[in-house]
């Protein structure tokens, strides 16, 4: 079975649906790749800020 | 001549370029199948290895494959599976997936199978566009 940490889920959840989300929503190879880690750095990113909100909020 | 073009757009044929409709069914029911068709080799490939991929880490966390639906979460988890298409048929033939869900794990594979399949669809869409013109 495979059991990747939370942190290691969302990595791999967010570089799968970037990478469908920069190829489908931009035209050119250059603008596919920026969107692309945009939408990554924006899926990571919002993971990490929202996991210390609701850490903060429990304590 | 106008009036035989328009029916043969109403009918979804293109009388130069196949059945318009064939990347899209075809995209659906193979993950970058669609791409594939026209050409788009690298985009296809890409698609194809993201929504293989993360269907089957869902099933290798032990996620469910929803099979009936008893509430309107689980119509909705069923409609975003059959999104993956045939990947989702073969899955259900060979008995893949968990019945229940009883590890936060297989709660992420449940949700990394019903994502690749609504990923699957936007990438389905996304041959359309291009077999049209609507996309470059």
């Amino acid at each position: 079975m495979f059991s990747p940490s939370h942190f290691a889920s969302v990595l791999l959840f967010a570089l799968f649906a970037s990478v469908v989300f920069g190829i489908t929503q931009r035209e050119t190879p250059n603008r596919m790749f920026r969107y692309g880690a945009y939408c990554f750095i924006l899926f990571v990113g919002s993971a990490i800020v929202l996991s210390w909100v609701m850490y903060a909020i429990a304590r | 001549m106008a009036a035989t073009e328009d029916k043969n757009i109403a009918a979804g044929q293109s009388s130069d370029q196949g059945f318009v409709y064939l990347p899209l069914i075809a995209g659906w029911l193979v993950p970058g199948a669609g791409h594939f068709l026209l050409r788009k080799w690298g985009r296809g490939a890409l698609l194809a290895g993201s929504i293989l991929s993360m269907f089957a880490m869902g099933l290798a966390m032990q996620g469910k494959l929803y099979a009936n639906a008893h509430d309107i979460l689980d119509m909705l988890g069923f409609a975003g599976d059959l999104g993956s298409g045939l990947l989702y048929v073969v899955g259900r033939a060979m008995g893949l997936g968990a019945e229940n869900v009883q590890l936060t794990t297989a709660d992420y594979g449940t949700r990394f199978i019903v994502v690749a399949g609504l990923l699957n669809i936007i990438a389905a869409v996304d041959a359309h566009n291009l077999r049209t013109g609507r996309k470059a």
